[in-house]
């Protein structure tokens, strides 16, 4: 017989004080799509499972500030559905429905990919080049962090045993201020990324670069935020020269491993091409050009 | 470790379950319910075949906890046909032989019953990113779709060719 437990309490404070006087291991659980797999291989053994999506406003999206809220435990199928946030953040949306299938959008969470802190996550790089925010509470009450500062390493994270993030802040956007996604994969659908890019930017009346955050799965130990990347957009009209240095970038920032999914030299070169190919698609959408799909 | 005692409304009927927490949701529909129609292909989100619907959204009910499912509302493939009517997505696939070993094929009867309650009219590609979930060895697909764009003309009331 196991002794493992469940709760699903109702309350921030319910939840915290849960977790916080957990004597073994306590996961946290939003959609399960992660969770649920690390069960049934026995790679996690946890002794109490605190389910949070009872916690009011834990799933959902509203409007703030002129910016958006994003619920952390909202399924993807919720998220894709909303309209407005699609056209505010279309790169943050399209990263988060390319995670699994059909019956993975109903349970799958912002939440969840990012505190799985796998390095080829696909909507964390997306929130990296967004500059989220995520919500956490705990015992000592609500802190804002930078979504950037919760993954460490593989499977691990900085939040302490007593936190979890509440909810997702995107901030307001600027006229001709875009985003876009891609990841490399072998195939259409049902896969997990080889390298993955997300691409943020602002652009002033002449299509130059105002502001631009750009990052990368897939190619490091975590995702990575590549400030040198940024730079080069900034000051600058999306051309050739802009273009190849980008891609140099990105390369340059690539750290990879080699493994069944591609070796260390076609991930780096990989990098190159999608961050070329995601700035294209990020600075068409921010000029009012195209809002379709990047994939 | 005592059992939780879940009430939950599934293919219409109150229906109330003991379950450990580590039970998923297609281990309860199986093994405490006795409602064995949903399948287990690889009991990790990949396959689709133990599909069910819960409060309107399709998920594997391989990767629900059966204690999640407490005040749930769940279709599962024993609620789609209607007393002994089978329903149309049912009667199409029959029809197309859209199955061989018939392994998957609750699961994307399900999926489709899904797909077609959100989307009536879907085109052929629409139908196929849905379904991507929902893995068979048998049919390479092409009569699964053929069904489903068939059964959605139908259900829509158009004639079908």
């Amino acid at each position: 017989m196991s002794s493992l437990s469940y709760a699903a309490p109702t309350s921030v404070d319910d939840a915290v004080k849960l977790l916080a006087g957990a004597s073994g291991l306590a996961k946290v659980l939003s959609g399960g799509t992660d969770l649920l797999v690390q069960l049934r291989s026995g790679r996690l053994k946890p002794d109490l499972i605190v389910d949070t999506k009872k916690i009011p406003g834990i799933i959902g999206i509203r409007e703030e500030n002129g910016g958006f809220v994003i619920g952390a435990a909202t399924p993807g199928a919720e998220v894709e559905a909303h309209a407005k946030l699609k056209a505010a953040w279309p790169g943050v949306v399209e990263a988060l429905d390319l995670i699994g299938s059909t019956q993975v959008q109903g349970r799958c969470s912002l939440a969840g990919n990012l505190c799985n802190a796998s390095p080829a996550a696909d909507s964390v790089p997306a929130l990296y080049a967004a500059g989220a925010i995520a919500v956490v509470v705990g015992s000592k009450g609500k802190r804002e962090v930078p979504v950037e500062q919760i993954p460490t390493a593989p499977g691990r994270t900085s939040l302490a045993k007593d936190e979890f993030i509440l909810e997702f802040k995107l901030p307001a956007r600027p006229a001709r201020a875009s985003d876009a996604y891609l990841r490399f994969i072998p195939r259409t659908e049902m896969d997990i990324a080889v390298v993955g890019c997300g691409i943020s930017v602002t652009l002033n009346e002449k299509g130059v670069c105002t502001a631009a955050r750009v990052s990368l799965g897939a190619v490091a130990p975590t995702v990575i935020l590549v400030q040198a990347a940024a730079d080069v957009l900034i000051g600058h009209t999306l051309d050739a020269d802009t273009l190849a240095k980008l891609d140099a970038a990105a390369q340059a920032a690539a750290k990879p491993i080699t493994d069944k999914r591609g070796t260390i030299e076609y991930r780096t070169k990989i990098a190159g091409v999608l961050a070329r190919r995601v700035a294209a698609i990020a600075f068409d959408r921010a000029s009012g050009k195209t809002n379709g799909k990047a994939h | 470790m005592a059992k939780s005692y879940v009430s939950a409304t599934i293919n219409g009927e109150q229906t109330e379950f003991l379950c450990e927490t580590q039970q998923t949701l297609l281990d309860v529909l199986r093994d405490v319910i006795g409602l064995t129609g949903s399948k287990e292909g690889c009991a990790s989100g990949d396959c689709g075949a133990c599909s069910v619907i819960v409060d309107g959204r399709l998920v594997c009910s391989c990767l629900v906890l059966g204690v999640e499912a407490e005040g749930k509302t769940i279709t599962t493939i024993e609620g789609i046909a209607q007393g002994d009517h089978l329903h149309p997505i049912q009667q199409k696939f029959l029809e197309h032989a859209a199955l061989q070993c018939g392994f998957c094929t609750p699961g994307l009867i399900v999926a489709t019953k899904a797909l077609l309650d959100e989307n009536p009219n879907p085109t052929e590609t629409e139908a196929r990113y849905w379904l991507a979930g929902n893995l068979c060895r048998c049919t390479g697909y092409d009569k699964v779709i053929r069904a489903v764009m068939d059964v959605a003309a139908e259900m829509r009331g158009e004639t079908v060719g």
